[in-house]
C-alpha cells in the first residue's frame, strides 16, 4: 500500500526531526505559538497541512491513524488526507476514536474521552486569538510576551453591550495554565470543555501560518468569560440526534429537501455509529 | 432524505480525479513536454519564478499535467521540492557576470556596455496572426536553425552596472558588502522587522499577479517613489558549489536565466537629494515581475503609511501556495463552525424577542 518512491512520511527525516523539536518545544509552553518552518506538501496550505506535518513527523508504522473532517471520518478532506498519509506510510487506519493512537481532526474533539496514550492533531486556519484586535504579527507578539490581553477583553465586553451575549461563535479562545490566551482552532464551544484537565495531549498544527502548539495532558484550560457572563455553549435543548437518539452530543442540522422539514444528527459519525450498534439497531 | 452531510468521500474523490484525467484527454493531439518547454516558456518561467524551484522539465511536465494551470503547476514543484534533501548552498552568484540577452536602460541613452534590446513583446502589435494556426513547425525551425548557424559567435563581455557609475559620482549611496549568511524562508518562518535577505526572497517568489498589483497601486497613488527603470537586463548565470574540501576550487553546476532590475527614486539625502535604488531579480525572462519586485524593494525600504510601505502587509499575502490555498479551503464543508455561528446569531436574536 504504501509508495516507496517517497521517504516514509514524505518529508526528509531533517524536515521532520525540526518539527518533532518545535512539537517538545511546545508541549513545554502550553498554549504558546512555536515559529516551525512549515513544509509545502500536495495537499493545499489551508487545507490542514499544519495538522498533516505534525501527523507526518509523529507517525511510526505500529500507529494506527483515524481521520476526522466536521466530526466525520467519511468527509471528503478526512478521506484525502487519510488516503495520502496511506500513501506515504502504510500505516493501518481505522474510524474508531477508542482504536486509533494518532487522531488528525478538523473542527471536532470526538465524543468519547481521549485517552493518555492518544493524540489528537487539530488542524488551525489562524493560530493567533488576537487577530481580530491586531493585524499585525508584530504587534501582537508582543502583546503575548507582556500578557496584554486588554483589547480582547473589551472586545468580549462590547459584544455584551450590544448583544447581552459573547457572539463569538467556534473558535472560541481559551486562556491556558493562566498563560497564553489560545485559539483552540475553530471546534464548537461544545469541545472547549475537553481540552480542560484532558488524558490525552492536544496538538495544534497552523501549516499556513507556520506555527505549533499544544495543550499537554493535565493542563487548565479555561473559555474566556466574565464572572457575570459565564462561557455558554451551543445548546441542542429538545433536541436529539435522528439517528442514535443522543442528547448529549454536538448535532448537525440538516435539512430535508423534500419536507423543509429541520433534522438534527451526530457531528461524531463514530460515535454516532457505536451508539446505534449498542443498542443493536 | 434529499441530503446526506459529508459522506461518501472516498468515491467522490475518485470520480473527481478521473474527471479531471477526462479533461486532459479532450484531444487525441499531444501536448509534448519539450514543445512546452521550448514554446510556452514564458509560462514555464513564470513557474519555476514563483515556485523558487529551477526545472524547466519538471515546470513543463507540471503544466501539462494541471491543464495549464499556474498555481497548480506551482503547486506540484514546491510539494516536490519538500522531498528533497538540501545538500549544497551554491557560491554566491553575481549578475555582473551575467551572460545576457537582453540589457536596457530607461535612465541613460547610452550606457557602458551598450543596450541590447534583444526579446521583447514591448514593440508588437498586439494582432492575432491568424496564419500562425496553418503553419509548419519543422519548417520554421528549421528556418531559424539556419539562420543561427550561419551566425558567428561572440565572446561574452561583461558590463558593469549602471548604478556603478551613479556611486562613483556619489550620486547613490555606496554600501559594504554584506557576507552574512542570508536569511532562508523556506525553512524559516519569517519575522518582522524581516532582514532584507528574506524581503527578497518572499517578493521574487512572490505571485507575479500579486506583485504587480501593488507595484501598480505604488504607481498610481498609493506609493511614495516614481521610479526609473535604471536597467534591466536578461541573461544566464552560471551556477557553481565549492567543491567538497577544497575551499579555493569550485563544481560547475549549470546556469540559470534570469531577469534582473534596478530601479532608481529620488531620496532625501543630509543637506541634499540623492539617488536610491531598489533591487528585483527573477528566474526566467519574467520582466515586469522583477521590475514590480524592484519598485515594492524600494518601497519596503523606504517606509511609510501606504499598505505597499508595510512589510507584514506586503510579504505575507502574495504566496501563491498559501494564498490558493487558503481561498481554496473555503470550498471545505464548514457544518460545525456554521452551525456554530448560527447558534450564536439565533441567542441575539431570543434576546430581541424577550425585550
Amino acid at each position: 500500500m504504501r509508495n516507496e518512491a517517497y521517504n516514509f512520511a514524505f518529508l526528509d527525516e531533517g524536515s521532520k526531526r525540526e518539527i518533532r523539536r518545535c512539537t517538545l518545544k511546545a508541549v513545554a509552553i502550553p498554549g504558546y505559538q512555536v515559529p516551525f518552518g512549515s513544509r509545502e506538501l500536495p495537499i493545499g496550505r489551508g487545507w490542514g497541512t499544519g495538522g498533516i506535518q505534525l501527523t507526518l513527523s509523529l507517525i511510526g508504522l505500529d500507529e494506527v491513524l483515524k481521520v476526522i473532517d466536521q466530526g466525520s471520518d467519511e468527509s471528503v478532506n478526512a478521506v484525502n488526507i487519510k488516503k495520502f498519509v496511506g500513501m506515504c506510510t502504510g500505516v493501518k487506519t481505522t474510524t474508531s476514536t477508542r482504536e486509533a493512537t494518532l487522531i488528525q481532526s478538523r473542527h471536532r474533539i470526538p465524543e468519547i474521552p481521549l485517552r493518555n496514550d492518544q493524540i489528537l492533531v487539530l488542524q488551525v486556519p489562524i493560530p493567533e486569538p488576537l487577530r481580530i484586535v491586531e493585524p499585525k504579527e508584530e504587534v501582537t507578539k508582543k502583546m503575548h510576551a507582556e500578557k496584554d490581553y486588554a483589547p480582547i477583553w473589551l472586545q468580549l465586553y462590547e459584544s455584551i453591550v450590544k448583544y447581552d451575549k459573547v457572539t463569538i461563535g467556534a473558535d472560541y479562545p481559551v486562556i491556558v495554565e493562566n498563560r497564553y490566551i489560545m485559539k483552540p482552532s475553530p471546534i464548537p464551544k461544545f469541545d472547549n470543555p475537553k481540552l480542560n484537565d484532558s488524558e490525552c495531549l492536544y496538538l495544534f498544527g497552523a501549516g499556513r501560518e507556520k506555527k505549533i502548539y499544544a495543550v499537554p495532558p493535565h493542563t487548565k484550560v479555561e473559555s474566556l468569560a466574565f464572572e457575570d457572563v459565564p462561557f455558554e455553549v451551543e445548546h441542542f435543548e429538545g433536541r436529539c440526534c435522528r439517528l442514535c437518539g443522543s442528547t448529549n452530543t454536538y448535532l448537525d442540522e440538516i435539512f430535508d429537501a423534500q419536507t423543509g422539514e429541520r433534522l438534527y444528527q451526530c457531528s461524531d459519525t463514530s460515535y454516532c455509529r457505536e451508539v446505534r450498534q449498542s443498542h443493536g439497531k | 432524505m434529499g441530503y446526506v452531510a459529508v459522506s461518501g468521500g472516498s468515491e467522490a474523490i475518485e470520480q473527481s480525479i478521473q474527471l479531471l484525467e477526462l479533461y486532459r484527454s479532450g484531444t487525441e493531439k499531444d501536448l509534448e513536454i519539450e514543445a512546452i518547454k521550448e514554446k510556452m516558456s514564458l509560462l514555464v518561467d513564470r513557474v519555476m519564478s514563483e515556485a523558487g524551484l529551477y526545472a524547466p522539465d519538471l515546470a513543463a511536465l507540471a503544466i501539462k499535467q494541471c491543464e495549464g494551470s499556474c498555481e497548480e503547476s506551482v503547486f506540484l514543484l514546491r510539494a516536490y521540492r519538500s522531498t528533497l534533501k538540501r545538500d549544497y548552498y551554491s557560491n554566491v552568484i553575481t549578475t555582473d557576470k551575467m551572460r545576457f540577452s537582453r540589457r536596457i536602460s530607461a535612465a541613460f541613452k547610452d550606457i557602458i556596455g551598450g543596450q541590447m534590446l534583444g526579446a521583447t513583446y514591448d514593440y508588437t502589435h498586439r494582432l492575432i496572426h491568424p496564419e500562425i494556426e496553418k503553419e509548419d513547425p519543422v519548417k520554421l525551425h528549421q528556418r531559424f536553425k539556419e539562420i543561427l548557424d550561419k551566425q558567428e559567435p561572440v565572446k561574452t563581455e561583461y558590463a558593469p552596472r549602471v548604478s556603478d557609475e551613479l556611486k562613483k559620482e556619489g550620486l547613490m549611496d555606496t554600501y559594504e558588502e554584506n557576507n552574512e549568511t542570508p536569511f532562508d524562508v523556506t525553512e524559516a518562518i519569517l519575522e518582522f522587522p524581516a532582514p532584507r535577505s528574506a524581503v527578497l526572497q518572499t517578493l521574487t517568489r512572490a505571485d507575479t499577479g500579486y506583485i504587480s498589483g501593488l507595484c501598480y497601486s505604488v504607481l498610481r497613488s498609493f506609493g511614495q517613489v516614481h521610479p526609473t527603470v535604471g536597467e534591466l537586463r536578461s541573461g544566464y548565470v552560471e551556477i557553481t558549489v565549492e567543491y567538497p574540501q577544497k575551499e579555493d576550487e569550485s563544481l560547475y553546476l549549470g546556469e540559470v536565466l534570469m531577469s534582473e532590475v534596478e530601479c532608481f527614486c529620488q531620496s532625501e539625502g543630509e543637506d541634499s537629494l540623492k539617488l536610491a535604488s531598489g533591487y528585483g531579480v527573477v528566474f526566467g525572462r519574467n520582466e515586469n515581475k522583477a521590475i514590480a519586485m524592484a519598485v515594492l524593494d524600494r518601497e519596503l525600504d523606504m517606509g511609510g503609511e501606504y499598505p505597499p510601505n508595510d512589510q507584514e502587509f506586503v510579504l505575507m499575502h502574495g504566496d501563491c501556495i498559501e494564498m490558493n490555498g487558503f481561498i481554496s479551503h473555503l470550498k471545505l464543508p464548514h457544518y460545525v463552525t456554521f452551525q456554530s455561528k448560527l447558534d450564536a446569531v439565533r441567542k441575539t436574536r431570543e434576546n430581541e424577542d424577550e425585550k
